[in-house]
Parts: C-alpha cells; structure tokens; sequence
C-alpha cells in the first residue's frame, strides 16, 4: 500500500480540478487581408465555436461598425454575416460584452484564451472554429477549421481563405 | 385581426375592377420584398405584379388594396409610399418590431357568368353586387367563389412563429420562411380552411428565369399530413404556389369554389 499511494496522489488531485475546466490554450490567428478595390470598406468579421450540429457554442470575436452612419446603425449590416447571424446573431443581445468590437483594417490579429474562464463551460467534444467575413461592396467568405475540446496534445491548424479572409489559424494546447 | 381580413373580404367590391388573375389563368402574382432577413430597424420596400414571368414587370400591376400586413406583436401596418405604375405597385414598410412580418393580399369573391338573349354576361365582385346585378333567374348561370392568397415575409431580428390564417388553400411554413438556405429542405403544410389536405399539387420556381432556358419548375404532392418537403435548386428568390377547386361553397348559388395560394420566399446560399 505505502508503494501506491503516491503514485496515485497526482491523478487524484488532477481529477479534483477537471471539473474547473483545464486551464488549456486556444490561441487564433486572424488575417484580414489586403485587396485592392476601388472602394475599400473594412470588413465584419464574426469568430466562433460551433458544435458538431453547428450551434454556436462560444463567441470569440465580433467585428462590425460601432457608429451609426447615413446607411443607417451599424448592426444594419450585421445580417451579412449569414452564417453567424442565422446559427447565433439574430438570437443575440448587441453588443456581445467583451467580443464586439470595431472593424479591424488589414493585418494580423491574434486572439488567445488562456484563462479557462471564456472556455470553462465548453464541454468535451468535437467542435469548429468559423470565420466568417463580410465585405460591403465585396465578398463574403466563411473558413472552418475542426478540433477536439479539450486538447489532448499541443496541435496546430491553418487554413487559407481564398478571397476575404487571409491566413486563419488555430493553435490549441492542453 | 379578424375585422381586417373580413374587411378585406367585403373589400373585394373593390378590386374586382381590376380582373386579377385567379386560378387556372396563366399570370403570375407575387409580392416581391426588397429583403427578407433584417438585422436592425429599418425600411424596406416590395414590388406587386401580375406577369407572365415570375419577378419580371411584364403585364400590370398588382392592386394592393386588400393587402394585411400583419407585425410580430399580432398589429396591422399600413404600407407606406404607395405607388402604383404600369407594371407593377410599390410600397414601403417600416421594420420597428423584432420578429417576423407577414405580408398577405387576400382577396375573395364570386364569379358568375351568364347569357342573356344568347349573349355571354360576366360578373366579378363580392355578394352584394351580385345581389344587386345579376338576374336570380339568368340563363345558364354559372356561380363559384374564389379566395386567393399572395404573400411573402420578412423577419428583423429572430424569426417569430408564422400563423394560419385558416382562410382558404395556405401552403403554411413549418420550417421559418426567413430561416431557408441552400442545402436545407424545408417543410410546409398544405392547409384547406385551416386543416391539413392531402395530394395537392405544388409548384417551386426560382426566379432568374429570364437566363435559363427552362422554367425549372419543381411540383410536390401533400402527403397524408399535408406535408411537404421542399429542396432548393440554388440560392436566390422562389415562388411556390398552389391551386384547388372544391365544392366547399359559402355561397348558396355557388356550384364551386377556386382557391390559390403564392408565396415569395428567399432562400440564402451556405
């Protein structure tokens, strides 16, 4: 018995945190593009998880105009991106505390949730990281990329869109 | 709700100066929405035509007299900015409400036609002009009713339920009627005065016909629910639409009744 129960003591304290959520990385990388476009308007972007079933599990990330303009508000334009205003928006109350935000002109954006606090309630599972993109006077572009929750080894995906969207990638970590 | 739609019952007096299409004949009648999937309070407008292709201005215009547009909360709306051409009606209509809106022009009558000395008479509008106008003991008098729905709907925000009227033939939506996208069959019931009828036939179009060379029409059977499971060629604008004789008259005369039913609906890609 004296053999044993050392051996035992670590798992039995990792079990006593499991239910607090693993303290997991998912970190996300976002480009947006440049295109040359005789009128350029910033695009609105909606990051989430989706289930398999494709729900919306969590907002990341919502980018769309924070003012009002002689088009109108802008949530006017919200329904553009369709897939995310369809599985999620549109039961929504604006603005997202902590994921809505300004458009963002073109570069890189890194978005990483470290805490375990935003991913706390998400159940072990299959899920799907969405971009999706919406440009006025543009396109619209929508990019998926798939993962287990939590990690069970450090993983990295990237995917490349092809007209609105750049380089999005997924890094996740137990 | 029910005051308006007898009103637009009663109203049928009206509109039968325009001889709309009703079952059988050739037209098309549809409302067109400028939008159908809203995500903040705002105007929208709708074209109404009569024409031979479906969303193209190509014969007359669509009174709009007898229209009900009906708000999430169960109001009435008057549409705004009426205006009608030669080709076709407009209107306005000003999403404050989230939730879905049903636009639904209503129209019922009876036709009779007749002969005097030989000589054929015809006669559309309501029951009391046919009281009034033609003769209880004409020559080979032929009497039907008809009621005919055209409708489409838009939602701001989340979708709301979609109700029955229970007037007439309905093609009523069970999946949301602003919630379809490519890839996804959507389901309807084929109701009779509000109860579910089996094997009627239903016609899907898209619109774009103009740049094909087929039609494209799809037809569906009710099933013994009166359920149908409609599946989407392409993305875009669709008009579906249904037609029924019955001998369920509310009109002594009347030998037979006509009903129709058309919906716009839009259909969003993936």
């Amino acid at each position: 018995m004296r053999n044993w129960v050392p051996v035992l003591l670590p798992s039995l304290i990792a079990g006593l945190f499991a239910h607090q959520g693993m303290a997991a990385d998912l970190n996300i990388k976002v480009n947006i593009p440049q295109i040359n476009a005789s009128e350029y308007h910033r695009p609105y972007v909606a990051v989430w998880i989706e289930r398999v079933d494709q729900s919306v599990a969590q907002n990341l990330a919502l980018w769309y105009s924070q003012k009002s303009g002689p088009e109108g508000s802008g949530t006017k334009w919200l329904a553009d991106l369709r897939q995310w205003w369809r599985k999620g928006g549109r039961d929504a109350q604006l603005p997202l505390d902590g994921i809505s935000g300004a458009t963002r002109p073109v570069g890189e954006y890194s978005l990483s949730f470290n805490d375990g606090k935003a991913l706390a309630a998400l159940p072990k599972g299959e899920y799907r990281l969405v971009v999706e993109a919406a440009r006025e006077k543009g396109g619209h572009e929508l990019v998926r990329i798939p993962f287990n929750w939590p990690a069970t080894k450090a993983d990295t995906q990237k995917v490349d869109g092809q007209q609105e969207l750049g380089a999005i990638s997924l890094d996740i970590k137990p | 709700m029910i005051s308006r739609i007898n009103h637009a019952l009663l109203s049928i007096g009206l509109a039968s100066a325009m001889l709309i299409t009703l079952p059988a004949q050739a037209h098309s009648v549809w409302l067109l929405p400028s939008s159908t999937v809203l995500s903040s309070p705002q105007f929208i407008t709708f074209d109404a035509a009569v024409s031979n292709d479906i969303f193209y201005f190509n014969h007359r215009p669509l009174a709009v007299d007898t229209l009900v547009i009906t708000a999430p909360d169960g109001s009435h709306l008057d549409p705004a900015n009426v205006g009608k051409g030669e080709l076709r009606t407009t209107f306005d209509l000003k999403l404050e409400q989230s939730g879905t809106y049903m636009l639904d022009i209503l129209r019922s009558g009876l036709r009779a036609n007749w002969k005097v000395g030989g000589q054929p008479k015809r006669f559309m509008g309501n029951a009391e002009a046919f009281a009034r106008e033609v003769p209880a003991n004409a020559d080979d008098l032929q009497v039907g009713e008809s009621i005919m729905h055209v409708m489409t709907f838009v939602t701001m925000g989340a979708p709301t339920a979609v109700k029955s009227s229970g007037i007439g033939l309905e093609i009523l939506p069970i999946t949301h009627p602003n919630d379809l996208v490519m890839g996804e069959p959507a389901e309807f019931q084929v109701l009779v005065d509000g109860k579910a009828t089996a094997d009627v036939d239903i016609e899907v179009v898209s619109g774009q016909s103009r740049y094909r060379n087929a039609l494209g029409e799809t037809r569906y059977k009710s099933d013994k629910q009166g359920k149908v499971k409609v599946n989407w060629s392409q993305p875009g604008m669709y008009y579906l639409d249904a037609e029924l004789k019955d001998k369920n008259v509310s009109f002594k005369q009347a030998k037979e009744r006509s009903l129709s039913y058309s919906v716009t609906l839009e259909v969003m890609p993936q």
